[in-house]
Parts: structure tokens; sequence; C-alpha cells
């Protein structure tokens, strides 16, 4: 394991979109950062800028409008990045399956890393999914 | 030999670093301490330098000479000034006659290179940070050069940092008379705003603005601006205990001096919300100003 995959899994600036969701998982993940659950621990940060990004949490269902927003989203962020799916609508599309504004799950879009499941996940699950993204990581690169 | 030294090692790049971090560290544990957190383990501002060196630079479609030059000049000022002023402070009667006024120049400089990196990003969100950045410059310099030269007056006309130093061993410190509490209490303000915290974070707020200044910057530019904030919270605090309370400037007590800075530093970012730029430049031009005005008619008074 490279001292750069270390200081990657220690440190991961998480950089929060919503592509149209319900704000349920929105608050979840701000959840995390209170001082109950405090991920900030693990040197999670929430951080304002894409550019500063080393994870993308997507919350919501892809609909054809934040589809190519969310890809241009993708390309500013700095390699290496990883993508995360949170919510049941971000990984599968959820109760607007059938509709006609959202064609296709996000991992037909983007090459999502991580998912967490929940409608919406809890903030421990969330935080299973972080420890989860850091072995991953560590195994693979 | 010596003075790449003092440049590299000692008081300068080497210590300026690990301190600065170290107290970056105390700032995010004692934030988290006081909301009931736990907050990040002593080496995470350490992980976040590191990872940012292996991240990928971007640069923006823009003017891309200034935007990769602007944070290292920011970065060789301001270490140089934290090399200066460690250097006085070691051995006061080695600093050269004016040095004062150059770190006054130095100190100044990460916000211009701030300024010219955030206008060369081409980014909107830049501009307006960099706009907000330009009038806080405008607001807090007023009142920093005034409570400098109350500093100066009450030394005796000497602008030499070794020789107010040397005035406040033989004298006692600068803060136990009249003009010196309220020179340092502007310097204090005019120090929160130059070190970007809260209530004066205007230029970064991150929930209006994003990232601010430093919103097109990634990877290695940014790991650069964030040592400037490093070495900026190390040189700071050690310019006011020169200032003010150079009384005794052992180890022990200067460390203690040093904690004591920052926590108040720490207290005042954790239990005020942020300003408004319009706000801000009201605070530095009124009763700041007026507040270190004060203390130069004090000083010239005697006082």
């Amino acid at each position: 394991m490279s001292i750069k995959t270390k200081a990657l899994t220690k440190s991961i600036w998480v950089f929060h979109v919503s592509c149209g969701s319900c704000n349920n998982c929105d608050i979840e993940i701000l959840d995390c950062f209170t001082p109950r659950h405090d991920i900030e621990r693990f040197g999670v940060q929430l951080i304002g800028s894409v550019r500063h990004a080393d994870a993308i949490l997507i919350t919501g269902a892809m609909n054809r409008k934040s589809v190519p927003r969310m890809k241009k989203i993708y390309e500013q962020a700095p390699k290496p990045c990883v993508v995360v799916a949170v919510g049941q609508c971000a990984l599968s599309r959820h109760m607007f399956r059938y509709s006609y504004n959202v064609r296709e799950p996000l991992d037909e879009i983007l090459p999502v890393d991580l998912y967490i499941p929940g409608c919406p996940p809890k903030p421990e699950a969330i935080i299973s999914g972080i420890a989860k993204l850091i072995e991953k990581l560590n195994k693979g690169k | 030999m010596k003075i790449i030294f003092n440049y590299l090692i000692f008081p300068g790049l080497f210590t300026a670093i690990c301190v600065g971090l170290l107290a970056g560290w105390f700032d995010r544990k004692i934030s988290a301490r006081l909301q009931w957190r736990v907050g990040p383990p002593w080496y995470q501002n350490f992980i976040d330098i590191v990872k940012l060196f292996g991240k990928e630079t971007i640069i923006p479609r823009s003017s891309r000479w200034t935007f990769i030059l602007a944070p290292y000049l920011g970065f060789l000022s301001i270490v140089l000034a934290a090399a200066i002023l460690g250097k006085a402070m070691l051995s006061p009667l080695e600093s050269f006659y004016g040095d004062i006024i150059v770190i006054l120049y130095l100190l100044t400089m990460p916000a211009i290179s701030m300024i010219i990196g955030a206008s060369s990003s081409r980014n909107p969100l830049a501009s307006v940070g960099a706009s907000r950045e330009m009038k806080l410059v405008l607001g807090y310099e007023l009142p920093f050069v005034l409570s400098l030269i109350a500093v100066i007056i009450k030394c005796q006309g000497s602008i030499q940092l070794g020789s107010i130093i040397n005035y406040q061993i033989s004298f006692g410190s600068n803060i136990f008379s009249f003009s010196g509490i309220l020179a340092s209490i502007a310097a204090f303000f005019a120090m929160q705003a130059k070190l970007g915290l809260a209530p004066f974070d205007i230029s970064e707020a991150e929930q209006e603005i994003m990232a601010g200044t430093l919103i097109e910057y990634s990877g290695l530019l940014l790991a650069v601006y964030k040592l400037i904030k490093a070495v900026m919270l190390y040189a700071m605090p050690l310019l006011l205990i020169c200032l003010f309370m150079g009384k005794d400037l052992g180890w022990m007590l200067l460390i203690l001096k040093y904690i004591g800075i920052v926590l108040l530093i720490v207290l005042v970012k954790n239990t005020n919300p942020r300003m408004r730029i319009d706000q801000a430049l009201r605070f530095f031009w009124g009763p700041v100003t007026i507040v270190a005005a004060l203390s130069v008619i004090l000083a010239a008074v005697g006082l």
C-alpha cells in the first residue's frame, strides 16, 4: 500500500450532490457530521467545491435535467475520485422506475464505487459504507 | 549558509509548517470539543497536505501563469515573513533596521496572491470571493497599521523588531499600558481577518459562494494555499506576542502565550457568525479604527 493511498483513505473530502432527491438522504448525510456520529474523527470533511473532492456523494434519481450536469461535475473532479451512490433512488430509481423523466440508473451513467442502500440510509449505514470504501481502496490500489 | 538554514529549517519553512499545521489541528480539535464532538487525530492536517500532493492538479482554461504562480508568490513571502519574525525573536540584536515594515508588507502578500489567483481562474464565484477579499484587505489594513504605529511610538520610534522586544524587556510588556491594550485589541481583530477565520471568513464563505477564492484550485496548488494558511497561523500570533507581550520570551512562556492566543482565536471563531462584507467594513473602519487611533493618541501622550 503506497503512502498516497494511505493518505487518501485517512482524509476523504466529500462533495455532496443532490440530483433531485427528496432531501431525506441529504439530511442523513448531514447527520453524519453531528456530535452523535462525528465522522470528522476519520478525517472526512464536507467541502464546497468539487475541485477539492475525493468522493462525490450522489443522492436522488437521475432525471434528464441532472444527467448532463452530473457528468460535467464528475469530469471537473480531480482524480483519484470515487463516486458513492446514497439511497435507493440513486441505486435503482426506486419509485421513479417507470417515470418518463428518469431513463437510466446512476451506474449506467457514472462508474459507481460504492452503493449505500436505504430510504433513507441511516447515518450508521453511511459510516459503515465509508469503512467499506476505505477497505476497497486499500485492497484495490 | 546560516541565512539558508534560518529560511528553510528553523524559524522558517519547516518549523513554520509543522507548528502551523499543529495549530490548525488544535483549532479543529477545540472546535470539535466545543460542539461536543470528538474531533480529528493530531496528524490530520499533515495527512490532508500529503493527500493533496498526490491528487491531480486541474488548471482551468484561463491565464495559466498567474493561476499557477500566485500561490507560490504568497507562500514564499509568508515564509520569509515567518523567518524574519522568528529570527528577531531568537536573537533581538541581530534583526535589521526597518524589519517591521518589511513584515507588514510581506503579511499582505497572501491576500494579494489569493486575489490574483482567484481572478485569473475565470470562475464567477471566485471573482466574488476575490472582490470580497480585496474589500476586507482595505478594511483591516488601516487599524492594523495604526496599531503598529501605536507600538512604534510607544517604543520611542524604533522600527526594528529587536529593539521593540528590548524596550519591552526593560520597561515591561506593551499590553499592560493603556495604549498597548487598545492597540492589541485592534490588532487582534485585524489578525482574525488576516487569517480568514469566522466572523471574517467572508471571502471563503462555504455556504454562500462554495469555496470562494479557492474554488478552482485542486491538488498541489490547493495544498500550497493550505500551507499558506498554516504559516499564517504561525506568524500572526508570533507577531502579536512580539509587539505586545515581548517581556518574557523563554521557551515555556513563549509556547504558553502562543497557545493562549490561538485558543482566543478559536473561541472567537466558534462563537461568532459570519459577517456580511458591508458589516465587516463598517466594523473595521468604525469601532476598530477608532480604538486603534485612540491608542496612537494615548501612546503619543505617553500612557
